[in-house]
């Protein structure tokens, strides 16, 4: 009996503690939701509160009133992380295929070269230099594309796994005859579909955060990122109040008066939607595929 | 009549055309493949191998006008301007010493977190746990720049709010470097650790259920199981994880060290790392100290990755990276 109670008592600690944690995750971000509903004058008077001391739709009614620069930035963060993800995959699947194949001869030195690149780089200067001044892909959408198109590490998922389907598949199909781009295409890409899913999320992930392309290589601001948007209004507010209000006149709107709190973190909820609605899908996937891994490892 | 089939069959195999068409077809299949891994070949090739020859750059004095090969030659002048300059000691010290609290504390933290986790038995709990705990994963540096901001906001932050109640005096983070250290390790480790549990969690379930119910059996408490399985069953993937962090000790996260300070000069004694000291040389059109810095990080963190890869061969051969 006292046995069965310790551990009682042990249990409940623990989820008092685990409680406890998981609301430090959850609060910052209820912070920065409370934050977008208030009311300016009360935000200035109390600071910011977890509940909204005065609720107020004004920050959003601004935004969504002119929607142009945010509809922008939807855009290139749309391209970017779809168009990069799809081009990426097929790069980084045909070139994984090919090394899963034991018959091919340049197997190794590929393997090699594509490899080296996780370990030595000729870093952030030297990149710069080339996409600017040697590439001009600097201002064009193609920057977000281009020059993040494969990863080294994801290849060697993609190949790994593709070495783990039967060889008979590939033989036989060879047998009727079918090219290699038709195996590839028609055999292997339909049952890596966990692995290309997995994939796929990473990248989309990956590009619907990105932030640091458009700070160094973009100057339009037609082709911001919503991340990069994000950053601009939460650190220069004149940048703010010139997005929210660069085709009103002066008259409808106060500069002064325009609710620069509330609004910073309106934007802030606007761009994290999307991704934080599709959340619970990407977390499946992604706890599952790192328990596979973790215990195949 | 199916015996003189396969005798046919074997004839021809051996007879000298068939060979010659079975060369051909082993050409006609790798130059297939090798057409399959030419977008790739060819990304690599420009945009990391053409900056790979960009790294004469370090010894150059670069003048925009003339491009890389036309800039006059300096020696190593670049790397000795870095070198005696202030600079170089602070995001050394603060590029390796963060990497180097986030292997320990990190890792400390993860492992915690997995075994507390490993201890709920509700489905339901588990799973609340887990996702408030994955979700910063998911979230750009810059919302939780924005995040950090609305808690240590100097006159509206949450933080300040707190500490007035108990009747201290508010802190301006923002203009005081001490706090960033902190700060830096909270933040990383708050948006790391629901990811990097669950690879400790994942371990733990590949454990045998029946050492456990061993131990039980033997009266073995709580925490004598924690020490006696599950911290041991962790060992391996715990040595592999940190060695592989030993290679990147050289490399910092931009998006934490530029989004959460928010590149505030009176910070950079204590925030400022070789990336974002590299991306402001880059602003401020230093390319020469700025390539320098760039392939000291690269020159160093090839070796460090060598080291701990030769050292993953003599613990863990089957975990090597090559």
């Amino acid at each position: 009996m006292p046995k069965s109670l310790s551990t009682n008592i042990g249990n409940t600690l623990i989820h008092v503690f685990l409680i406890l944690l998981s609301l430090a995750f959850i609060i910052p971000f209820l912070l920065v939701i409370s934050v977008s509903f208030s009311n300016e004058d009360s935000l200035l008077q109390y600071g910011y509160k977890l509940i909204p001391v005065q609720f107020d739709l004004a920050a959003y009614k601004l935004i969504f009133g002119k929607p142009q620069q945010i509809l922008f930035a939807y855009l290139t963060t749309s391209v970017q992380a779809v168009g990069g993800m799809i081009c990426g995959l097929f790069v980084m699947s045909t070139c994984a295929y090919a090394l899963s194949r034991r018959s091919f001869k340049l197997r190794r030195p590929i393997t090699l070269f594509i490899f080296f690149t996780m370990l030595f780089g000729g870093g952030l200067i030297p990149s710069y230099i080339l996409i600017t001044q040697y590439l001009h892909l600097n201002n064009t959408i193609f920057v977000y594309i281009l020059p993040t198109l494969a990863n080294a590490f994801y290849i060697i998922i993609l190949r790994t796994f593709f070495q783990g389907l039967p060889d008979a598949l590939v033989e036989s199909a060879k047998m009727d005859g079918a090219s290699e781009f038709r195996v590839y295409w028609q055999i292997i890409l339909p049952l890596a579909k966990p692995a290309l899913a997995t994939i796929a999320l990473f990248v989309l992930l990956d590009k619907w955060n990105d932030w640091f392309t458009s700070l160094i290589y973009i100057r339009n601001e037609k082709l911001y990122t919503l991340q990069f948007l994000l950053q601009r209004i939460l650190l220069e507010i004149d940048f703010l109040k010139n997005s929210m209000t660069y085709n009103l006149t002066m008259e409808n709107v106060n500069l002064y008066k325009l609710p620069s709190e509330s609004i910073r973190f309106a934007m802030a909820i606007v761009a994290a939607g999307p991704l934080l609605m599709v959340f619970p899908f990407f977390q499946k996937y992604f706890s599952k595929g790192l328990t596979v891994g973790a215990v195949k490892g | 009549m199916r015996e003189s089939a396969l005798h046919s069959m074997t004839d021809k195999a051996l007879t000298k055309p068939l060979r010659r068409n079975s060369v051909k077809r082993m050409v006609k299949e790798n130059i297939a493949l090798f057409l399959l891994t030419l977008p790739a070949i060819l990304y690599y090739l420009i945009f990391h191998y053409t900056p790979m020859v960009g790294v004469i750059l370090a010894f150059k004095d670069y003048k925009y006008s003339e491009g890389i090969l036309g800039s006059s030659w300096v020696g190593f002048k670049n790397f000795e301007f870095f070198f005696t300059s202030m600079d170089a000691w602070r995001i050394t010290r603060n590029t390796v010493s963060y990497a180097g609290v986030f292997i320990v504390l990190g890792n400390i933290a993860a492992v915690t977190v997995a075994l507390l986790l490993f201890e709920v038995r509700g489905k339901l709990a588990l799973k609340f746990y887990q996702t408030s705990m994955i979700m910063p994963k998911f979230l750009s540096w810059v919302l939780v720049g924005y995040m950090t901001y609305a808690l240590f906001n100097p006159s509206l932050g949450y933080f300040n709010q707190i500490i007035h109640f108990f009747g201290f005096e508010s802190i301006d983070v923002y203009s005081n470097s001490k706090y960033w250290p902190y700060i830096i390790v909270s933040v990383e480790i708050w948006k790391t650790v629901g990811l990097s549990s669950i690879i400790y969690y994942a371990a733990l379930m590949s454990v045998d259920p029946e050492l456990f119910e061993a131990a039980k059996i033997d009266g073995a408490g709580r925490l004598r199981q924690i020490f006696a399985i599950s911290l041991p069953s962790l060992t391996p993937v715990l040595t592999i994880i940190i060695i592989l962090a030993i290679g990147n000790l050289f490399r910092g996260d931009f998006g934490l060290f530029y989004q959460i300070p928010r590149d505030i000069g009176v910070l950079y004694p204590t925030t400022d790392v070789i990336d974002t000291y590299v991306y402001r040389g880059l602003r401020s059109g230093d390319f020469g100290i700025s390539a320098a810095v760039g392939l000291f990080q690269s020159v160093v963190g090839l070796i460090l990755i060598v080291i701990s890869n030769w050292i993953v061969t003599k613990i863990r051969p089957e975990n090597a990276l090559f």
